[in-house]
């Protein structure tokens, strides 16, 4: 309301660094390679498929969270509460084991919806702010999930569970197939349905959007939905490859790996653009960089460390490519 | 050059500019001591910029600014405000949860044995607000006052902090009749003690009332400086807009809306819509393939009518109707499946989604028809899109380009595409020309006559008397959120027009009565 306009062409953006565009799509890719080689060189191991199987045991779970994650930052949220569901899901899972492995692993993922609903409700009818609601349930489900286990660990017995978390087909892991299977599922919602699309407007502007008649509230309890229950599928798998029920210590930091994940991906958090082939890169890179200093003996503090900086680099490129 | 007349601020050739914008220019103003002076003008004519430049928020990239003759050169607003400049904004700029007291003596608190003497503190500023007509229990955060009186704790901490200028940026928009007298009685009051006062409204009953000079913005000049009562309204409204009173251009006069027949039957039917502090009372019928003008000053309700027609803006009381039906649920959803479309002011707030491509801006409101069990359907999509494209002439190297990287106009034609591809019964087009180039502007008025030619009911809300008044079948003119005219036929000229925006007392049927009620 300061001034008119005086001049009508495309507005520019400006001061905008021009090299960050590019960087922050192609950066990721870049650094997969270099590490693989780098590793390659100084392992020979490395590239083996016992190693590689490893490398997806850990990565996979992390995968489906972010991937929960990148729609929910898609809307300008975020979502803290995945590590609490995981735990949730891994005190769920032995209560129903008696009534058969598939009803408790629906159950758990139902328990995971549930969640998610809860936060979703929270963000898009009582505007709490994602990062507040989503915050509390991170800190009560862990204490439902220890309440409900009890403190020790349980024993999982159920082969197809720990098949699930411990087997492959054809020389990789089941849980590999799983992730590989919900990235399509993610992708394919991203950019053919019209939840993807409006999710997206939200996200870029939630103004607009509401003027269009998009039902706002609905999309937001979607995606948080989306993400509690892709938590909790991450939870049976973590709770597979335990063999144990330890609602006190899984899914801990899972939060903070899939934001990762999915910012270094190149998903900006200011919402508006997902990425999700990029949050695939982001996990392998991340899952990258662990591997690389734990093979070099880098002590875990420093480990934690080069991480950060590297979350730091990754959100200085995404501000600085975001498209406003 | 020297001062004998009193002048307490000056501002002398300042300009400013920002990136692709002129801001102002060349604007000179001179502030009296004892003066309440209006300073006038329409969206975008520079006042903003003004008061942001003499309070140190910008500078001035030429010009001088000139406190007590000396000149002064603020780099922030803390500074500003130690020279004696104040600032009083519509949205008190206090802090909410402090007391009372503390605010009005915030950084200045009386102090004892170094720790503040909250006890005398509070004693100081019972008295001190008596003053101010409001009587209330200074240990209360400021938050628990009405704002009317919380308006009266920052004119009275302006006052202790012994200001000089006094700048009132629509200090009476969310006031009550009451507290806008109270406010009255205090201007009256900080006049006569020598204050300046530098008075931002569009009300022109107030300007009358309160105003000794006027200044006149337009376009980020000063296109007239004068005594409040050497002007009438008449005048005042014609420098604000920048057309001549006298220049009668009879509607008709182009092709545009020329011997057009309007059917009768009602299609968009508003009753009695009332927001508080913003409609009062607003009805308003729209009929087949007629374009209705929606008239007003800055502030009127122009905007807000259409917001609270389409449920963005939530209405105490009111009907909207269309086709005779009723809408139940209020909300731009609900308006959007009745048949009504709304092209909101701001494009870049409130339309486009500047991430998404030119085609998913386009169907943006029209997925939930073009999708079958939560899939796009491409196809159908597709054939919406380049219709529009092509329909509309929008420039665009292909449908899947950013809509970021369009111009204005184009970015308005894609707006545009997203509503009237919904077949609209309704369309309510909120300033559908500013910003956008000539050649773009002349496309869309075009657009507007033809629309309305094909039976659409059409809303149209442009600051350009022009458009509107070759635009319009009729012109309904709205003033400080009420209906006040109506203008028809031959009724819709430049003049008539001018008179009810200027609300000529001759016209007028809604008189202030002055009473003192504080």
């Amino acid at each position: 309301m300061t001034a008119t306009l005086t001049s009508t062409k495309a507005e520019q953006p400006v001061g905008r660094r021009r090299w960050a565009g590019p960087v922050a799509k192609y950066a990721v890719y870049a650094g997969i390679v270099v590490l693989i080689v780098v590793n390659a060189v100084m392992s020979s191991t490395f590239l083996s498929l016992d190693n590689l199987r490893v490398q997806l045991y850990q990565a996979v779970p992390v995968l489906i969270v972010a991937l929960g994650m990148a729609l929910v930052i898609g809307t300008e949220g975020i979502d803290l509460s995945v590590g609490g569901v995981i735990a949730l899901t891994s005190a769920v899972l032995p209560l129903y084991l008696g009534y058969g492995v598939w009803v408790a692993i629906a159950l758990a993922i139902l328990a995971g919806g549930v969640c998610g609903a809860i936060s979703g409700s929270l963000v898009a009818f009582a505007r709490v702010q994602p990062i507040v609601a989503t915050l509390s349930l991170m800190i009560g489900l862990r204490g439902l999930a220890v309440i409900m286990n009890g403190a020790t660990a349980k024993p999982i017995n159920d082969s197809t569970l720990l098949n699930l978390g411990l087997t492959g087909w054809f020389g990789l892991p089941q849980m590999a197939y799983i992730g590989a299977g919900l990235v399509a599922v993610i992708a394919f919602v991203v950019r053919r349905t019209t939840l993807g699309r409006n999710l997206v407007a939200v996200g870029d502007n939630a103004s607009a959007s509401f003027l269009a008649g998009l039902p706002v509230r609905r999309i937001l309890l979607s995606v948080y939905v989306i993400s509690g229950m892709l938590a909790a599928v991450a939870g049976v798998l973590i709770a597979g490859h335990g063999a144990y029920a330890d609602p006190a210590n899984y899914g801990l930091n899972y939060e903070l790996l899939a934001i990762t994940a999915v910012v270094v991906g190149g998903t900006p958090l200011s919402g508006g653009q997902i990425r999700v082939i990029g949050t695939v890169a982001g996990t392998i890179f991340m899952q990258l960089v662990s591997a690389t200093l734990i093979q070099n003996n880098v002590k875990n503090s420093y480990e934690q460390m080069i991480e950060a900086v590297i979350i730091c680099i990754a959100v200085f490129i995404a501000r600085e490519s975001a498209n406003r | 050059m020297s001062d004998s007349s009193g002048v307490v601020l000056r501002l002398d050739g300042v300009s400013k500019s920002f990136p692709g914008v002129r801001a102002l220019r060349d604007v000179s103003l001179e502030l009296r001591a004892g003066e309440v002076h209006a300073l006038v003008g329409e969206n975008g004519a520079g006042k903003s910029t003004l008061i942001k430049i003499s309070t140190g928020v910008y500078t001035a990239d030429e010009g001088e600014v000139r406190l007590l003759d000396a000149p002064v050169s603020f780099t922030d607003p803390l500074q500003a405000q130690a020279a004696g400049i104040s600032t009083i904004y519509q949205e008190v700029n206090l802090i909410p949860l402090m007391s009372v007291a503390r605010n009005l003596y915030l950084g200045r608190e009386p102090r004892r044995f170094g720790l503040v003497d909250t006890a005398r503190m509070n004693r100081d500023a019972r008295a001190r607000l008596r003053e101010f007509g409001i009587d209330v229990n200074p240990a209360r955060p400021l938050r628990s006052l009405a704002l009317g009186a919380q308006q009266m704790v920052s004119i009275a901490r302006a006052v202790e902090i012994d200001a000089r200028v006094v700048i009132m940026d629509e200090p009476t928009s969310s006031l009550e009749k009451r507290e806008v007298e109270t406010l009255f009685t205090v201007i009256e009051r900080l006049a006569a003690s020598g204050i300046a006062i530098l008075y931002v409204s569009h009300r022109m009953e107030e300007l009358y009332r309160i105003c000794d000079r006027v200044t006149v913005m337009r376009d980020g000049q000063v296109v007239g400086s004068s005594a409040m009562a050497d002007i009438d309204r008449l005048q005042l409204v014609s420098m604000m807009l920048g057309r001549d009173a006298s220049d009668l251009r009879q509607h008709g006069s182009t092709a545009f809306a020329e011997g057009r027949d309007v059917e009768d039957d009602v299609v968009l039917r508003t009753q009695g819509l009332n927001v508080r502090h913003t409609l009062e009372d607003v009805s308003l019928d729209i009929r087949r393939g007629e374009v209705v003008g929606l008239g007003g000053l800055l502030g009127a309700g122009r905007s807000e009518t259409a917001r609270a027609i389409v449920g963005a803006l939530h209405a105490e009381s009111g009907e909207v109707a269309v086709n005779g039906k009723r809408l139940r649920r209020r909300s731009p959803a609900a308006a959007i499946r009745a048949g009504i479309a709304m092209l909101p002011e701001d494009r870049k707030l409130d339309g486009i989604v500047p991430g998404l491509s030119v085609r998913e801006n386009i169907v943006l409101a029209a997925l939930p028809r073009l999708s079958r069990m939560g899939l796009v359907q491409r196809s159908k999509q597709d054939e919406i899109v380049s219709f529009f494209i092509d329909r509309l002439q929008i420039k665009v190297s292909s449908p899947a380009q950013r809509v970021s990287d369009l111009s204005g106009g184009n970015q308005q034609k894609v707006l545009l595409a997203r509503w009237l591809c919904l077949h609209p019964k309704a369309l309510l087009l909120d300033e559908p020309t500013r910003g956008i180039d000539v050649g773009a502007k002349a496309e869309v008025q075009g657009l507007i006559e033809e629309l309305a030619r094909d039976g659409l009911a059409v809303l149209l809300i442009s600051s350009d008397l022009e458009e509107l008044i070759e635009g319009s079948d009729r012109i309904v003119v709205l003033r400080e959120g009420k209906v006040v005219d109506n203008l028809t036929g031959d009724a819709v000229t430049d003049d008539n027009l001018m008179r009810a925006l200027a609300a000529d007392p001759s016209r007028s049927d809604d008189a202030q009565p002055a009473k003192d009620s504080s």
